[in-house]
């Protein structure tokens, strides 16, 4: 057994160049593999820590995954605002330890304004334990002040200190609440999540550019409220509209679900971020299904490699493998020694695309989260993972029966009188 | 005194193919520690005899008794590890694994079957193989790669694999075809002083006959062919 592995090893060394891109094959096959197993991974564990912390988020009534969207992804908007009266009921509650206001429904040039509070700088988390951090400046305090998220700052190429002028609705800048202008305070950190994409405000600040409203519309010229009146007389905030919401303790976050979803006094619904995240991820999550396949044709390639590695190799030895029996070498023995051999190299792929899968991951784990956002994982490798290491390995001993099988009929057939 | 052949063949019949006998030799007797000639023009089955006689082939019909030894009673493994301990097999040409150093090519039985080994009486393999290089005129190739030798050169290192250990039997497929007459004279007297030394019977196999005279007995296999008187 040990001469036939070090007949083995000296044999692949003798036709290292053929056995090298054989081993480069197979490690490619496997790095691809757990490169792509990496991706699809960081994608489910970026999607569903794109909020943290966070045991409830509530608003009013209607679709859970529409909730979800506008607060979560600030993606479409809600039909239904909720009274200010009803949230600071359930900020006071005395099983919550914290609650995060939204007031959303305005824009500035097709980026979201959220009203909120400093609640939300100081609780807000993503990724597990990343809170909100300021690249340069403040919190919004005063009425008229915006902080913007990294992506707004970017895309406007705007500083601290500028003025801008923040839309009604969603869409377009056909009504500019121009009359009362927002001064930047600060630009956030980036998070590479949707936080990014929207502008800051206080929650005064959003009931401030509405108060002169009258059914939606701007105030007629000359009928608008100063700003400066505004700031010092102070407003009333009539509404938001929704909320992000944290138990003191975890195990309360069902109860409050339901409580919530039983409210007297106004129809709202809570939904659970972690539960409803992994809802919307399994109806996107066909690509997941998409990557895995292209992963198993990526490693059925590199096999079928090594199966023509070796079948090739095997006419050009059909000489020494007699010269093997003639000295006594069983029929086993070749056989032993073809498997032996692809054992080998498939040992050696399977290292070098393992070396080969966490030295990329290293090298691009902080570019591609600064470039779109995806944490790759790095760590030991996951149980699919190793699942598919181990298929490696026992594919590679398997597909070397094969050429074996071959071998061994060959032998008994050529006897001692194989010529080249 | 009266000693068991080396080789013994009876009603021997064998064919590849049902019904097409290549080889139906009532009886064949090779005599211990003589050295024996076999001819036959190509095609005769010679080569087919002697993987017969090494165990690599099984036979039909009849007996085949080598070194006391009845093949057809021994299992496929018990055959070959007969072959591995005390027989030697020289080919034609490409006797070598050409990934192997002239010392490993020669000591690989040894290192295959420990029953070769144990042969050796306690010497270590490299040094017997390093002895026979001597005798052979190949010592200075030893850790040369094999694939680097001339065909001249690959034929004395695979007779020193054949004679390594003291096998009782040497078996040797026209080994000198490929060699020039120099070459081949050389080759039979280095090879002749070895299995005398090493007391072994030598079957060579040849379809030339100019070199039937070296030999102590010269046996025709279409002769020992059933029908061919």
């Amino acid at each position: 057994m040990k001469t036939l592995t070090s007949l083995a090893l000296q044999s692949l060394w003798s036709r290292r160049l053929t056995s090298g891109l054989t081993i480069l094959s197979i490690a490619l096959s496997v790095a691809l593999l757990l490169g792509i197993e990496s991706v699809r991974t960081g994608a489910r564990d970026s999607f569903s820590n794109t909020i943290s912390g966070v045991d409830l988020i509530a608003g009013a009534r209607g679709g859970s995954l529409q909730l979800l969207l506008y607060t979560v992804f600030r993606l479409g908007s809600a039909t239904n605002n909720i009274s200010y009266e009803t949230y600071e009921r359930w900020s006071r509650h005395p099983a919550v330890a914290w609650t995060i206001p939204y007031s959303l429904g305005d824009s500035h040039r097709g980026f979201r304004v959220v009203g909120t509070t400093s609640a939300f700088y100081q609780h807000f988390r993503y990724r597990r334990d990343r809170g909100i951090a300021f690249a340069e400046g403040r919190a919004p305090t005063g009425m008229f002040e915006t902080a913007l998220g990294a992506e707004v700052a970017r895309a406007l190429n705007y500083k601290t200190g500028q003025k801008i002028a923040i839309t009604h609705g969603l869409a377009g800048d056909l009504l500019q609440h121009d009359d009362k202008p927002f001064t930047v305070t600060g630009i956030l950190e980036r998070t590479a999540t949707p936080v990014d994409r929207s502008l800051y405000v206080t929650l005064e600040g959003i009931s401030a550019v509405h108060v002169d409203w009258e059914s939606g519309a701007p105030p007629m010229p000359g009928d608008e409220i100063p700003a400066q009146q505004l700031e010092t007389e102070g407003v009333k905030i009539e509404q938001i509209t929704a909320f992000l919401l944290s138990a003191k303790r975890r195990v309360d976050a069902l109860r409050l679900q339901r409580e919530i979803n039983t409210d007297d006094a106004e129809p709202l619904m809570a939904v659970i971020p972690g539960v409803a995240l992994a809802e919307m991820w399994r109806t996107i999550g066909y690509g997941e299904t998409a990557l895995a396949v292209t992963a198993a044709f990526v490693l059925i390639a590199g096999l079928l490699g090594m199966i023509v590695a070796l079948y090739t190799s095997l006419e050009e030895r059909r000489r020494e493998m007699a010269v093997l029996r003639a000295i006594g070498a069983r029929p086993s023995s070749i056989v032993l020694l073809l498997v032996a051999e692809s054992a080998v190299l498939t040992v050696c792929g399977v290292a070098a695309g393992l070396a080969l899968t966490y030295a990329a991951l290293f090298a691009a784990q902080a570019p591609v989260e600064q470039a779109v956002g995806l944490t790759l994982t790095i760590g030991a490798p996951s149980r699919l993972a190793l699942i598919y290491v181990a298929s490696i390995l026992a594919a590679g001993v398997l597909v070397a029966l094969l050429p074996a099988w071959k071998a061994y009929r060959n032998t008994l057939a050529d006897g001692l009188s194989a010529r080249l | 005194m009266t000693t068991s052949p080396a080789v013994l063949i009876e009603n021997l019949r064998f064919a590849y193919k049902a019904g097409r006998d290549i080889l139906d030799i009532p009886s064949l007797t090779v005599p211990k520690r003589e050295k024996v000639f076999l001819f036959g023009p190509s095609g005769s089955g010679k080569t087919t005899l002697l993987g017969l006689i090494a165990g690599v082939l099984e036979a039909r019909e009849g007996t085949v008794r080598v070194m006391d030894e009845n093949l057809r009673a021994l299992s496929g493994a018990r055959r070959d590890g007969l072959r591995g301990a005390r027989m030697g097999y020289i080919f034609q040409l490409f006797n070598l694994l050409p990934y192997l150093s002239v010392l490993d090519n020669i000591t690989l039985p040894c290192r295959l079957h420990p029953a070769r080994a144990a042969r050796l009486n306690g010497t270590p393999p490299e040094t017997a193989a390093r002895a026979l290089a001597e005798q052979l005129d190949i010592g200075a190739l030893l850790h040369e790669p094999a694939r680097e030798l001339s065909v001249g050169q690959q034929q004395r290192v695979a007779a020193a694999r054949a004679l390594i250990g003291n096998p009782e039997l040497v078996i040797a497929d026209e080994p000198t075809s490929a060699l020039d007459a120099d070459h081949r004279a050389q080759f039979l007297r280095i090879l002749f002083d070895c299995c005398e030394r090493a007391g072994a019977t030598l079957l060579f196999v040849s379809h030339d006959r100019s070199l039937e005279p070296l030999f102590d007995r010269a046996l025709s296999l279409p002769a020992l062919q059933r029908g061919a008187q």
